[in-house]
C-alpha cells in the first residue's frame, strides 16, 4: 500500500516536469505580454523595459526557465506581477471557494445522477430509459457557461430566487476562520450565513454539475442495466429479500464501483469547468483569478496555478484509487 | 406415483413461453407436469435447451417479468405459486422453497461477505438478532463440511474455492429449513470428485432435515444415486417419467435411452466406446408438427413426423412415444 503510493507519488515527477516546459512555452506564447497588460497601450518603451528588467523577461528563454525552475525545486512558485503577493498563498487562498463550489456541483451531480441512472438501468430499453438518456445528453452537450449564463438570467435577474454574484451577503459580516464558508458558518453557529453561502453555490452547482450529472447518469445505468442480470441478483431475489435490500446490498454495492472511478476523474475535470461557472457568478476562487491573470498575462500566475490544479487532481485521482481497494475487497489484496 | 399423502408440490400443465417484439414466440416449457411428496427426491433430466432450468425458475418466479408469460399452475402446500404476489411469493422463498444455483462462481455477489450473504437470509425470515444469525451461519459452514467456519465468515467469495462456494450456496439454501429444495446441476461447475462429495453431502443433509428435493440435471449419473422418481424432459416437454429403477432398467423413450447410452459405466468394457445422441439440441421440430426428437432419434417411424405424440401411461410410467424401446432397450 506504501509502495504503492510511493511509486504513484515518484511517477507524477515526470509528469510535472514536462507540464512545467508546456506551462513556460504557452504563456509566452499567448499574443502580448505582462508589461504591455499592466501599463496599457501608452506605456512607453521604457517603462515597458524597467518591468521587463524587474521580472527578467529580458533573459534569454532558458535562463528564465532554468530561474523558474529553480525557484520551483525551492518550493517557490514566484509573486504575481499584478496582485504582488506570492502565487502560491494566492492559489491556497483562493482554494476553498473553488471546493466549496466543486463539492456542491459534484453532490449535485451524484443526488440526482444514481437515482435516475438507476431507474435507466432498470428499465432499459423503455420510453422512461430513453427519455432519461437524452436528458443527460443534452445536459452534456450544453455548455457551461451558456447555461450558467441562463440559469443565472432566469433564476437570479428575472426571479430574484438567487444571489447573481459573489460568495455571500456582505452585511453578513460572517466571520471566516476556514475560507469555507458554509463550513465557518456551522462552526462558528452563524447559520444564516451558512445557509447565505450555500444559497450563492446553488445556481453556479447547477450549471457546473451538470456535465458530471450526465457521465454518473450514463456510468450507473449502463452499471445497474448489466448487474440486474448477474447470478448474483437472482440468487439474492430466490433468497426472499426485500427489493430494498436487493437493490442497495447487492446492486448498487457492485453498480457504483465504476461510478466511484468516474467521481475522481470528474471532480478533476470540475476545476477546468470552474474558471468559467466562477467568472459568471463572481465567485472568488481559482477559476476567477486564473481568468484574470490570462487578462493580464501574468506569467508566474498562470504557471503556478495550472501546475498547482495538476498537482491536485493528480492526488485526488490517487485518493480514488486507494478508495476503490477500501470498497472492492477483490482490490484490496492486489 | 405416490398417492399417500398430498403432495408438497403439485405442478400441472406448466407452460412458458418468451416473446420478443418482431419474433415469433417460443415456448421455452410446455405441458410439464410432476408431483413431489414431503422427502421425496424427484429428477428433472435433460440436456441444455431442454426447459430444466426454465422450469425451476419458473416455480421460483426468477423469470423475467417482461416478455415471459408463465402458463398451468404449481400449487405449493394448495397454493398456486405462479399467480402468488410477490409479497407472498417473497414470504415462501429462501426459508420454505429455496434452490441451489448452477455456477458458483457467480451465483454470490463479489462485494458482500460469505457470513453477510448466508445470515441475511436467516435474518429476513426469522426474528433473530445479528449474534445468533451470525452463530447459525458459522453451524450451517460447519454442516456442509466447511473447514475453520468463523473465519470464512469474513471471507469474500473470490478468497474461495469452486467446490466451498458451492457448499456456500447450499448453506444459504438450507439456512432456513425449507422443504423444498430445488438443486439445478449444482455440481456441473465442479470437479468430479468434488462433485461426489457434494452430491453425497447433499443427499444426506436433506435426509436430515426432512427437505424434499429437485434434483435438476443434464447427467443421468447424479439422478442415478439420488431420486426416487425421475422426469426425462426434451424440447421443453417431459417425455418419459419413471421411478428411478424400472427407469434405469429399462429405458422406453429413446432419448431416454441415449443419454443411458453416453454415461460411462465401470462394468462395460473398456473398449467399448460410448455412444453418443446423434445431433444435437437444436435438431428439432417444432412439437406441434411431430416428435421433437425424430430427427435423431434411431426408432422413429413414419407416425413421428405426422402426429404430435402424447404423454401417455404405459405400464406404471408416461411415456411420450409411437415407437419405444421394447423390453432390453439397454443392450448392455
Amino acid at each position: 500500500m506504501l509502495r504503492f503510493v510511493v511509486i504513484r507519488l515518484a511517477q507524477l515527477l515526470p509528469t510535472l516536469f514536462g507540464l512545467s516546459i508546456l506551462l513556460f512555452a504557452w504563456v509566452r506564447a499567448l499574443p502580448g505580454d505582462p508589461a504591455q497588460a499592466l501599463l496599457g497601450d501608452r506605456a512607453t518603451p521604457e517603462a515597458i523595459d524597467r518591468i521587463n528588467e524587474t521580472y527578467g523577461f529580458n533573459e534569454p528563454l532558458l535562463t528564465q526557465y532554468g530561474m523558474y525552475l529553480a525557484a520551483l525545486f525551492r518550493g517557490d512558485f514566484g509573486e504575481s506581477i499584478r496582485m504582488h503577493e506570492p502565487v502560491l498563498s494566492a492559489f491556497f487562498d483562493k482554494l476553498p471557494a473553488t471546493i466549496e463550489l466543486s463539492v456542491v456541483a459534484l453532490a449535485f451531480a451524484v443526488v440526482v445522477g444514481v437515482p435516475l441512472g438507476y431507474i435507466a438501468g432498470r428499465r432499459a430499453g423503455t420510453n422512461v430509459d430513453g427519455g432519461i438518456v437524452v436528458l443527460s445528453l443534452i445536459g452534456s452537450v450544453v455548455p457551461v457557461f451558456f447555461l450558467a449564463l441562463l440559469l443565472k438570467y432566469v433564476f437570479a435577474i428575472e426571479l430574484e430566487i438567487f444571489d447573481s454574484v459573489g460568495r455571500q451577503n456582505a452585511r453578513l459580516d460572517a466571520t471566516h476562520t476556514t475560507g469555507f464558508y458554509i463550513l465557518d458558518g456551522i462552526i462558528n453557529v452563524q447559520f444564516a450565513a451558512a445557509w447565505d453561502a450555500f444559497k450563492h453555490l446553488i445556481l453556479p452547482g447547477l450549471a457546473l454539475g451538470t456535465i458530471p450529472l450526465a457521465v454518473i447518469v450514463r456510468q450507473t445505468r449502463g452499471a445497474v442495466s448489466e448487474v440486474i442480470h448477474e447470478d448474483y441478483i437472482r440468487t439474492a431475489r430466490a433468497k426472499g429479500l426485500r427489493s430494498i435490500t436487493i437493490t442497495v446490498r447487492h446492486v448498487m454495492r457492485n453498480a457504483l464501483l465504476p461510478v466511484v472511478t468516474t467521481l475522481g476523474l470528474q471532480l478533476g475535470l470540475l476545476f477546468s469547468g470552474a474558471v468559467l461557472t466562477e467568472t459568471v457568478f463572481a465567485l472568488d476562487g481559482v477559476g476567477q483569478y486564473l481568468y484574470q491573470a490570462i487578462q493580464d498575462r501574468d506569467y508566474p500566475v498562470l504557471q503556478g496555478f495550472i501546475l498547482l490544479i495538476a498537482l491536485l487532481y493528480a492526488l485526488i485521482t490517487l485518493l480514488v484509487d486507494l478508495s476503490y481497494g477500501f470498497i472492492d475487497p477483490r482490490v484490496r489484496e492486489s | 406415483m405416490s398417492e399417500k399423502k398430498p403432495p408438497l408440490l403439485e405442478v400441472d400443465d406448466l407452460s412458458v413461453t418468451f416473446s420478443q417484439r418482431g419474433r415469433d414466440p417460443v415456448e421455452a416449457v410446455s405441458e410439464v407436469s410432476f408431483t413431489i411428496g414431503e422427502g421425496e427426491n424427484v429428477g428433472i433430466v435433460g440436456e441444455s435447451g431442454s426447459g430444466k432450468s426454465v422450469t425451476s425458475m419458473a416455480l421460483m418466479g426468477l423469470l423475467p417479468e417482461r416478455g415471459v408469460t408463465v402458463g398451468g399452475s404449481a400449487r405449493y402446500q394448495g397454493k398456486d405459486l405462479l399467480r402468488m404476489s410477490r409479497r407472498e411469493l417473497n414470504r415462501i422463498r429462501g426459508t420454505e422453497i429455496a434452490m441451489v444455483f448452477q455456477d458458483p462462481m457467480s451465483s454470490l455477489n463479489p462485494v458482500v461477505t460469505i457470513g453477510t450473504q448466508i445470515s441475511e437470509v436467516i435474518k429476513r425470515h426469522n426474528r433473530v438478532t445479528s449474534k445468533q444469525a451470525a452463530d447459525r451461519s458459522a453451524e450451517l459452514l460447519d454442516r456442509v463440511g466447511i473447514p475453520d467456519p468463523r473465519r470464512r465468515l469474513s471471507e469474500y467469495p473470490h478468497q474461495l474455492s469452486g467446490g466451498i462456494r458451492q457448499r456456500v450456496l447450499i448453506a444459504i439454501a438450507l439456512a432456513c429449513e425449507p422443504k423444498l429444495l430445488i438443486a439445478d446441476e449444482p455440481t456441473t461447475a465442479l470437479d468430479v470428485t468434488i462433485q461426489a462429495q457434494i452430491l453425497t453431502q447433499l443427499r444426506e443433509l436433506v435426509a436430515d432435515f426432512g427437505t424434499s428435493l429437485i434434483m435438476i440435471t443434464h447427467d443421468l449419473g447424479v439422478v442415478a444415486g439420488l431420486c426416487d422418481e425421475v422426469h426425462v424432459m426434451y424440447a421443453g416437454r417431459i417425455v418419459e417419467s419413471a421411478d428411478r429403477r424400472p427407469l434405469f432398467a429399462q429405458p422406453r423413450h429413446p432419448y431416454t435411452g441415449g443419454l443411458l447410452q453416453s454415461v460411462p459405466r465401470l462394468d462395460s468394457p473398456r473398449d467399448e466406446p460410448l455412444e453418443p445422441i446423434p445431433g444435437s439440441p437444436t435438431d428439432t421440430l417444432p412439437w406441434s408438427e411431430g416428435c421433437a426428437f425424430q430427427p435423431r432419434c434411431s426408432n422413429a417411424v413414419d407416425q413421428c413426423l405426422q402426429q404430435t405424440p402424447r404423454l401417455e401411461p404405459d405400464d406404471g410410467r408416461l411415456l411420450r412415444c409411437f415407437n419405444p424401446l421394447e423390453g432390453g432397450g439397454r443392450d448392455r
